[in-house]
Formats: C-alpha cells, structure tokens, sequence
C-alpha cells in the first residue's frame, strides 16, 4: 500500500474503521472523480473528497467567483472574488491536502466535450445550477457508463440520489425532461440557504466513497430529499422507466444534446411558483 | 382518507401544511377534492391540456402513477401519495 508514516496518521480515522482499512485508503487513492461546478454543492463535495485522500479529483467550472457565491460556495475566499473558480478550488484543496491531485477544466460542460472528459473519471459529481446541464450530466454518464450521485437545492430544500447507469432510475426514467423555461425556480432567484448546499454536497460525497469503497447500500432507487424548515428527511422510491427515452428499451435518445438553456426570467403563471 | 405528502413550492396553496388528508378513489378524483379545500392546486399540478405537468412525478405508495393508471389510478383508505416536482439548484 506504501503510505507514508504522515498519510497513516492523516488518515487514521478512516483506517480505523474494518470497512475502510489500509485497503479502502488505497481504493481512494487510486480513484479518480469528477465534479461538475465548482459551487454550492462542489464546494463541501470536493473538500471533504480531498480530506478523505480521493488521489485524483476533476473539477469543471466556467465560472469566476462573485462576492454573492462566497455564502454557501465554501471553497472561495473573499480574496478570491473575481478569480477562476477552479483554479481558486485547487488551492483550497491542496492547501487542505497535497496528496490530491487535482486536474482543472476552465470551461463548459457541452455536448461535444462531456464524454471525453467523464470517461477518465470513475464517479461524477453533479453539482450544477440548471436543468439543461443536469440532464447533460445525466445522459453523459449514461453513454460513459460512469456511476453519477446528483444533488439538487433550492431555498430550504435539497434532494440528493444516486445513479448507476442500465442499473438504477436515472436522471430521465424520474424526470425525462427540463420543465419549461420559468416553470421552476433557481437558486439565483429564490435563494437557498448556504448550509443546505453543505448538508447535499456532503451527501454526495458520502455517497461516492460508498461507491468507491464497496461499502453498503448506494442511494439508487431513492430520492432522498431535505426540508431544512422541519429538519426532516423524506425517502421516495422510484425504480428504472422501461420507456425511458435515454435508458428504457426503446431508446430515442442516442446522443449528447443540450436542452435550450432556461432563461432566468421566472413567471409566477407557470408550473410550480415559488412564493 | 388519502395523505397527500405536499413539496414546499406548493405548500403557498396549503396554507403552509406538508401533509394534508383528503378523500378520492382516484388520483384525478383526489386532485379535484384537493382544489376544493386548496384552491389554485390544480393549475400547478396540470397542464393547459388537463394532464399531469411532465416535470411533475406523482407517487402512490412510492409508485410513479406513469406506471400505474396515470391520473386514474385508483386510491384506498390509508394510501400515501406524495407529488415530486424537480429541483435545478446547485451553484
């Protein structure tokens, strides 16, 4: 396994455990994972995947960090505001742990890119903003067969779940589409609450070392989801779509697109307003 | 009685209750009963043309209604539905 006498200590609480062991510290450092954004839900993700000694983390994000992220987005400083999100999360995470490696991506997810740039990876993180990326992600780690843990919040509420590609439900068989422009708010609209991002982004991550280590039972088939009013948790059981147009037996989907991107107008008329 | 778990963009029409118990033999006939005590419920659980709205999921039991009768499906004393909109935040 070769850890150093410094890496035993770092990660004695987790060698400590009969589930991890020298043995699953050496899974995490040989796994790599991907982090779609570099925001609310990749901030406490990659932090605590870092912490946790994951060797290899990708983190993509177009983004420059504004003074407004720097509420919940945990791995931005105030003198960070204006720079490169991902370069600013590199710091962070060497800082916190320089055994990681960290390979930046300063762009878009797109159609033409996500594969490629999944494929390396062994386990993608969505912590993304809209719905057109959400389903990207999604179809991507579809056609990449890469298991994908997806994280969505919104004012007090968080939903986390995970996927495992032609195994579980995914992202389509539950939601097969991106509501309607203004049918649904966003965060930069209705707000969230900065510690909800925390309580899903570590979820998330807690369910990727679970993947990687082999440990338990994965949040696939579940929807998990938070309401941070009431402090309460609720599960909803969900199972594959056999007409899922992506996953189902009959698919019609059998490349990357990308949804017509939301506007961030929001019409109180349409769907599901937020007050 | 039907206990329908409510999410929190439409607990505006419940007066704030995640909970509410209603009657109905079906998910349609629920819907309608709902409207009744909650006005302004079925405009945001149905499209112009009277269907479930797409990025809506309905669950009896912990069963998508899609696989089920959709909106007929029918409901017993006691059956829990929970309706399930997505959520898009992240950054």
């Amino acid at each position: 396994m070769n850890f150093s006498e410094e890496q035993i200590t770092r990660y004695s609480r987790h060698i400590l455990l009969p589930e991890v062991g020298g043995k699953g510290q050496a899974k995490l450092r040989k796994a790599r994972v991907f982090i779609v954004g570099a925001g609310g839900l990749g901030s406490p993700a990659a932090l605590y995947l870092a912490a946790a000694g994951i060797g290899t983390i990708g983190l993509i994000d177009s983004d420059r960090v504004d003074l407004s992220n720097l509420q919940r987005q945990i791995l931005h400083h105030t003198p960070d505001v204006g720079r490169s999100k991902v370069q600013s999360a590199k710091e962070k995470i060497h800082a916190l742990n320089p055994d990681v490696t960290v390979e930046t991506y300063e762009e878009r997810l797109m159609p033409h890119n996500a594969i490629k740039l999944i494929q390396s990876y062994d386990v993608v993180i969505d912590g993304v903003d809209n719905f057109p990326a959400k389903f990207l992600i999604n179809d991507a780690c579809f056609f990449a067969d890469k298991p994908l843990v997806h994280g969505g919040i919104l004012r007090f509420d968080g939903r986390v779940f995970t996927i495992v590609p032609g195994q579980s439900a995914c992202f389509r068989c539950i939601f097969r589409q991106p509501p309607p422009p203004g049918a649904v708010a966003s965060c930069q609209e209705a707000g969230i609450i900065g510690a909800v991002a925390g309580i899903i982004g570590t979820l998330q991550a807690t369910e990727v070392l679970k993947l990687i280590l082999g440990i338990g039972r994965p949040l696939t088939d579940r929807l998990l989801d938070f309401d941070a009013r009431t402090t309460t948790f609720r599960e909803i059981r969900t199972s594959r779509n056999p007409r899922c147009q992506l996953c189902g037996s009959h698919p019609t989907i059998t490349e990357l697109f990308e949804h017509v991107p939301e506007t961030c107008r929001f019409e109180p008329s349409a769907g599901i307003p937020v007050p | 009685m039907i206990t329908v778990r409510i999410p929190t963009p439409l607990r505006t029409v419940t007066g704030g209750q995640s909970e509410v118990q209603v009657e109905g033999s079906t998910v349609s006939e629920m819907i309608e009963k709902l409207a009744e005590v909650h006005p302004g419920i079925k405009e945001r659980l149905y499209d112009e043309r009277g269907e479930v709205r797409r990025f809506i999921n309905i669950y009896v039991n912990e069963e998508d209604i899609r696989f089920l009768t959709g909106k007929d499906t029918p409901l017993k004393d006691g059956d829990e539905v929970s309706i399930v909109p997505a959520i898009a935040g992240g950054g």
